[in-house]
């Protein structure tokens, strides 16, 4: 399956008004896509199905992508519906970025819930769940003007020590902060873009401050952070879904 | 529009998009004043900005003297204050990778024809470690604002994906400061907040010496 690239992104015109165009195009290719791979009436939850098809460990003959800053297996080579997933819409994107959120603000609630953290740092953690749980509320919004938002996914997170978890926890922040970036450059409307750019610096801060409470670097990747493709995340997310 | 993006056709083919070159420049006009608003413009930016209308070049020009207050910030005055521990090691690691960012968008500017800005001389108005991350804080902050706010308006996917790359790097450095000074990690809470350039010149311009 064709990942999609920063490369990618240099075909695209980037005109405000092509855009809105494109966006009624996309959706209904989208939905379309969703039908015919997965099954008429999955749309609402086509990024489940997304993650059904593309999650898949099948990775023997994909090449690693070098802009991954993860060492799991690169997606899957499922169903090659190249078009949808190398253009994807606005709602599509938005999803995506929903589901993450969903799984970021279920986590920090397993978290804190869990007696492994106390003090000051339980407090970060709780702090930083309430503001994932922000960014659900604000992309489910933002989903529920373009179309139908995705379902919200039953994440397992295994807990097992505050080591574990936290390390876990940096994990997910670091993969949040890489999804978004890889998806900037897809997003064609401005004002949606404005609003993943908002959050995707405050995934970062908390990137780092989890790097920095594991005595990790905050910028592991240097100067230039790295972004992900929306199937190398969803492969790396998919052991995380019930 | 400045002279040097009319006068490099690459660049033209580039921005313009077979849009019509007055379609541009009025989307141009348009961007500029929702996302910069009214305000002083620094003698050291292009005057194309002042008359609206902001290329691709000149947010790229403009992010640039920003890259380079923050390397001189980092390396030059992290240096003369005497940090230590921590601080000093922060300092070095944030200095080198600001380098970076003036290295590659000066690069950039360069490919697309541009003419990258001249760096200018800065002051910074802190002579201790505390005053130092205090200040870092407020520079790390005004510069996740500046790109998140110029990101929108850039109709090159290539420099909206550096803009990214660059920007998550900031916001580290800006969280790793935080942790270190006891300051809040978001400032802004859930939501990073866009910053227009008139608000980035509040912060910054101050720091910049003819």
């Amino acid at each position: 399956m064709s990942e999609p690239t920063t490369d990618d992104t240099r075909r695209r015109e980037p005109g405000v008004v092509e855009a809105l165009a494109r966006d009624d195009v996309e959706r209904k290719k989208f939905l379309s896509m969703a039908g015919r791979g997965i099954g008429a009436g999955a749309a609402a939850t086509g990024l489940a199905a997304f993650i059904a098809a593309c999650g898949s460990s099948n990775s023997s003959s994909s090449s690693q992508d070098p802009a991954s800053s993860t060492s799991t297996a690169a997606a899957g080579s499922a169903t090659s519906s190249s078009s949808g997933m190398s253009d994807p819409s606005d709602l599509t994107i938005v999803n995506y970025a929903l589901t993450l959120e969903y799984l970021e603000s279920q986590f920090y609630a397993k978290v804190a819930k869990s007696g492994l953290f106390h003090g000051k740092t339980l407090s970060v953690l709780k702090s930083f769940g309430a503001e994932e749980q922000q960014h659900v509320i604000a992309l489910h919004k933002v989903a529920s003007g373009l179309g139908t938002p995705a379902a919200r996914p039953t994440g397992k997170f295994p807990l097992h020590s505050a080591g574990q978890v936290a390390t876990l926890a940096g994990q997910v922040e670091n993969l949040g902060a890489a999804a978004y970036l890889g998806q900037a450059g897809n997003i064609h409307s401005k004002e949606i873009l404005a609003a993943a750019l908002a959050i995707h610096t405050i995934e970062a801060r908390h990137a780092a401050t989890l790097n920095t409470l594991l005595n990790l670097s905050p910028t592991p990747q240097g100067a230039f952070a790295k972004p992900m493709s929306m199937a190398q995340v969803l492969a790396v997310v998919k052991p995380f879904i019930a | 529009m400045n002279r040097s993006d009319i006068a490099s056709p690459e660049l033209g083919a580039v921005e313009v998009h077979g849009m019509s070159r007055a379609s541009f420049i009025l989307r141009g006009a348009v961007a500029a004043g929702a996302v910069y608003g009214a305000g002083a413009v620094g003698p050291y930016v292009s005057s194309a900005l002042a008359q609206g209308g902001s290329s691709d070049v000149d947010i790229l020009n403009f992010a640039l003297t920003l890259e380079y207050l923050e390397t001189d910030f980092y390396n030059v005055k992290g240096t003369a204050v005497g940090l230590s521990g921590e601080a000093k090691k922060l300092a070095q690691s944030f200095g080198d990778e600001e380098a970076e960012h003036v290295a590659a968008l000066t690069k950039a500017i360069t490919a697309a024809g541009g003419k990258p800005v001249a760096k200018p001389k800065f002051a910074f108005p802190v002579n201790d470690q505390s005053s130092f991350l205090k200040l870092a804080y407020v520079l790390e902050n005004t510069g996740v604002g500046a790109y998140n706010g110029a990101g929108p308006s850039l109709m090159n996917k290539e420099y909206l994906a550096a803009a990214g790359s660059i920007v998550q790097v900031e916001a580290r450095h800006a969280a790793a400061i935080a942790l270190l000074t006891g300051q809040p990690i978001t400032p802004s809470g859930a939501f990073d907040k866009p910053l227009s350039k008139s608000q980035v010149l509040a912060k910054a311009g101050p720091l910049i010496k003819q």
